[in-house]
């Protein structure tokens, strides 16, 4: 059984805990890792390649749209592109970047040795990186996806949209699913199960906030865009009409579906990402977040009222008024909780005494483009003037204020920030802070102007548009601040490749912060912890410093657990521990499954139904061994296999 | 172009450099709808501007008031109290104002819902890709008309729109007169516009429906009610078959466009393609994209697909002995 460790831990008694944790070395290790932070890691990479993917898209559409009437792409090429643009940015890009912050930092922030359910985790990587490849094996061909993200029927029926290129949308996106679903599962019950003890839920990073009620979220949301892009597949595959007039089937269904979805998804995409802040921010400001009870609750008020939002994407179909009001008030009042969060960021750095390091610039940037981002929203709230916003260039300028505002000024300062953990080394200050403001001029650049043009009358997914419109100069500006915006990205990825070998040592608390990923080395060993702590704050590395808290954590004290990959099961509110994990090692069953899923996937798109068939046999010969059950060990009672 | 004072200050200049070259604007819309949606856009523009400048002057304060203060251990955590006061107000404030715009917004979705005064007439729209097909409807078969892409209306009269599509999703939109309502194929919506003073008001497809979406444009012209009865008249007669170069480009339309394209008053019925009754008379060809003249009109014969790549209009590739008159017949010259 668990035993109280001694304060010092002997050095041989670490060594065993780290080779029991430690990858495998070599090309196995590498396709068997389930480490959460190597797959965090994974996550954060693969995720800024799309980034980059979908910002090359974007920087060739300014091109062409940088004067009117440019013929530099035919209409055809500049749609595939807007839609793999929209694409990739929402899908590969935004959520799992996030994903990659909080596989890597739950279990250090939380006190924990892996996420709940690790091989899952690996499975939940792999699907990412096969559907996103997917999803874009049709660019080469001329077939990418080319309805917009939003994939309105029947313009993507197979009537009017014949080729591969919905097929790959509607199939990419099943496939997507089942990684974003799986992935949820994991954060939901390692939330729940996977705390250190006395992580209670009110001590919790408001990241973790973040992502738990996102996870949820995704939970519920994403079958419905399942299930519609399934029926779609249907209807273009075997002559279904669920979405076909003619059949009686009706288009607004498909709206219905999709926004169910969409709307909680960006909710889903912001929010831990304002968790990053709501960590990162009050460490500059060397205080702890004014509100923490407020922002953790408004986190999770924001994404219920997010699930009564959706039908403001659809104002102008012809909805009856009663309902248009009744979702045009809720849109509105969403911006209460994010008001909560707005003012105690302020409050915080008022009250605090800030540290201008490149980390501060972004988080403290991201509040000015937070509340840009969420006056156009209140703006298109109201259903009556976004009869006249909605489908121009204002809302284009709002969804890039609230999802690089609100995503990558986050994501960009929680790299600078959480860098040093991960790699052990520093990043450059001085270029930080000319890529902040790079960025943040080159953005603002870029994307205000879009609300001039919107309003100007602009209309959104056009490839081209006539001079009498008068918006041609506007164009040229935002085509520049695009590039400009750009220059300040490559700069951050400079500065991470250059820091990565040159960086200044880093120690295991660089910036003096509170939370528990910060009392381990940089980079943590394989076992995150050698001890399991015993947590009595929020901030367990600040309460010699705090005047209102009494108790002490136990950084040195606490659960061993060194027979084997062990960590503690706490109970979901109070984390009281009540039982030893049993945690799995090394395995290529992730991989294996993700890549039978690829060719069940393939096969459904090539109608090679031999394919599918055999790849669906993989699929459950891999789930038979996955599910094997396991000799129990030792003499413990109760254990969970995961 | 007096409105709200702030929002005015900030947007103003760049918004309204220049109104009347702004075609698609419709901040400056004084028709019955489009004026009251203007209305409410000005106010919540207001609104939104005071925020951010609110915010943005919290903010840099914020900053300045801590870079200014650098006494002690530049480390110090400092205890965790204090603060909550600013959640309480600020969520205070802003609570008010939504719930204000909550009010202001309904209050207007009530105003636009219906015109003051019955509309006593009714067109059709169908929106095809990539242009729009209008339908005006009457009590009479002889009565009624189509034209495309240039819909007359009379000034100081509601008149409802229907709006229908038998292929995918578009979007009515004239900023000036009305916001966005979508057509939808299965289903008829409908919505009301007014011009309160004459002239030529942009429309433009506003949801994306394939490769053309971006030039699927139109134009509403108000006329003052005798002129646009004029018209009507002249739509509904259609167009005379006339001697000379007109006769044998009818010769030509009969053989190479009849097919797709109808003419009142002639017997070409071809219902693929916009109706072509006295497009002479039209301002602009191919759904709003070229000025209508005859060079246009014979370079969107002849190279449709380099004016609108994807377009259902094939390139005719006609002899000059033919596209001559063609182009006289149809310019009604």
């Amino acid at each position: 059984m668990a035993t109280i460790a001694p304060e010092r831990l002997p050095a041989a008694e670490r060594e065993k805990l780290t080779a029991t944790w430690e990858t495998a070395p070599g090309l196995f290790g590498w396709f068997a890792s389930v480490d959460h932070k190597q797959i965090g890691i994974r996550y954060l990479v693969t995720s800024i390649v799309f980034l980059l993917l979908g910002g090359v898209e974007a920087l060739v559409m300014r091109v062409q749209l940088a004067q009117p009437m440019q013929r530099l792409l035919g209409p055809e090429q500049y749609d595939q592109l807007f839609s793999l643009h929209g694409v990739t940015m929402i899908f590969l890009y935004a959520l799992p970047v996030l994903s990659g912050f909080s596989n890597y930092l739950w279990p250090l922030m939380l006190g924990s040795r892996d996420m709940a359910f690790p091989r899952l985790n690996a499975l939940s990587y792999w699907l990412y990186l096969f559907s996103g490849l997917f999803l874009y094996v049709g660019l080469p061909l001329g077939q990418a996806p080319n309805g917009g993200w939003f994939n309105y029927v029947p313009y993507t029926n197979r009537q009017y949209d014949p080729g591969m290129n919905i097929d790959i949308y509607t199939l990419g996106l099943i496939f997507l699913g089942i990684s974003t679903v799986v992935g949820s599962a994991n954060f939901v019950v390692t939330l729940l199960r996977t705390r250190a003890p006395g992580m209670s839920i009110n001590r919790m990073p408001i990241l973790v906030w973040g992502t738990f009620t996102a996870s949820a979220a995704n939970l519920l949301a994403v079958p419905a865009v399942s299930l519609a892009c399934f029926m779609l597949w249907l209807d273009r595959s075997f002559g279904t009409h669920f979405f076909d007039v003619e059949g009686h089937g009706h288009p607004l269904l498909w709206q219905h579906l999709f926004w169910a979805f969409g709307h909680p998804w960006v909710y889903a995409l912001v929010l831990p990402s304002m968790g990053i802040v709501s960590d990162g921010l009050p460490v500059f400001c060397r205080r702890p977040l004014v509100g923490y009870t407020a922002v953790a609750l408004a986190t999770v008020t924001t994404m219920v009222i997010g699930f009564s939002v959706w039908v403001h994407h659809m104002f102008a179909t012809g909805l009856p008024a009663m309902a248009i009001s009744f979702f045009s008030a809720a849109s509105i009042i969403i911006a209460i909780p994010s008001a909560i969060s707005v003012f105690a960021w302020i409050a915080t750095i008022w009250t605090g005494r800030p540290v201008f390091k490149t980390p501060f610039l972004f988080f403290a940037g991201f509040i000015l483009l937070f509340v840009i981002g969420g006056v156009s929203g209140f703006m298109t709230a109201s259903a009556a003037f976004d009869w006249q916003l909605t489908d121009t260039y204002f809302v284009v300028a709002h969804l890039h204020y609230v999802l690089l505002g609100i995503n990558l000024f986050p994501v960009m300062g929680g790299i600078y920030y959480w860098f040093p953990k991960m790699s052990g080394r520093m990043m450059d200050e001085r270029l930080g802070r000319w890529s902040f403001w790079t960025m943040f001029v080159g953005f603002n650049l870029a994307f205000f102007p879009m609300h001039i043009v919107g309003l100007e009358g602009m209309p959104r997914r056009i490839y081209t548009y006539p001079a009498e419109l008068g918006v041609g100069g506007w164009n040229l500006l935002i085509t520049v601040g695009a590039f400009l915006f750009a220059a300040g990205i490559l700069m951050v990825l400079v500065n991470v490749l250059v820091s990565l070998s040159r960086g200044a040592e880093a120690g295991p608390n660089p910036w003096d912060a509170g939370t528990l990923e910060w009392s381990v080395s940089s980079p943590p060993p394989p076992q995150n912890f050698d001890i399991i702590p015993i947590v009595a704050s929020r901030h367990p590395l600040w309460e010699d410093r705090l005047e209102d808290v009494d108790e002490r954590s136990q950084l040195g004290r606490g659960y061993l657990l060194d027979r084997g990959r062990e960590t503690i099961g706490t109970t979901p509110m109070d984390a009281e521990p009540n039982v030893i994990l049993r945690m799995p090692g090394d395995s290529l069953l992730p991989l294996l499954l993700a890549i039978a899923v690829t060719f069940l996937f393939a096969g459904l798109l090539g109608h090679w139904w031999i394919v599918s068939g055999i790849a669906f046999a993989g699929v459950l010969a891999v789930l038979i061994a996955w599910f094997a059950p396991q000799p129990p060990v030792g003499d413990e009672k109760a254990r969970l296999y995961a | 172009m007096r409105r709200v004072g702030a929002a005015s200050l900030v947007f103003g200049p760049a918004l309204l450099a220049g109104c009347s070259s702004m075609p698609l604007s419709y901040l400056d819309a004084d028709s019955p709808i489009g004026g009251r949606l203007a209305q409410l856009g000005w106010g919540l523009l207001g609104i939104s501007v005071l925020v951010v400048v609110i915010i943005a002057v919290l903010l840099v304060g914020a900053v300045a008031r801590g870079r200014s203060s650098p006494d002690g251990d530049a480390l110090a955590v400092r205890r965790d109290a204090g603060g909550m006061r600013w959640i309480y107000i600020g969520v205070s404030i802003s609570t008010v104002a939504l719930i204000a715009s909550v009010i202001w917004t309904l209050l207007t979705l009530k105003a636009v819902a219906e015109p003051a005064k019955a509309a006593p007439m009714t067109i059709e729209i169908r929106a095809r890709q990539w242009w729009w097909d209008a339908i005006y409807r009457a009590p009479r078969p002889d009565l009624q008309f189509s034209t495309a892409n240039e819909i007359h209306i009379p000034v100081g009269v509601p008149v409802r729109i229907e709006l229908r599509s038998d292929d995918v999703i578009h979007s009515f939109w004239v900023p000036k007169l009305a916001g966005k309502t979508d057509v939808i194929p299965g289903q008829a919506n409908r919505m009301w516009i007014e011009a309160t003073k004459p002239g030529i008001y942009r429309g433009q497809c506003a949801e994306y429906c394939g490769v053309e979406h971006a030039l699927m444009s139109f134009r509403v012209v108000a006329d003052p009610l005798p002129e646009f009865t004029a018209w009507r008249a002249r739509q509904l007669r259609g167009m005379q078959v006339r001697d000379g170069v007109a006769a044998a480009g009818s010769r030509v339309f009969a053989e190479h466009c009849s097919a797709c394209h109808a003419i009142h008053g002639t017997g070409f019925g071809g219902a693929y393609g916009p109706d072509l009754t006295n497009l002479g008379e039209r301002r602009t060809l191919a759904a709003g994209v070229l000025d209508n003249n005859p060079d246009n009109l014979r370079r969107w014969i002849e190279h449709a697909q380099e004016v609108k790549p994807g377009a259902r209009m094939p390139d005719v590739p006609l002899p000059p002995n033919e596209v001559g008159p063609l182009v006289a017949y149809l310019e009604g010259r």
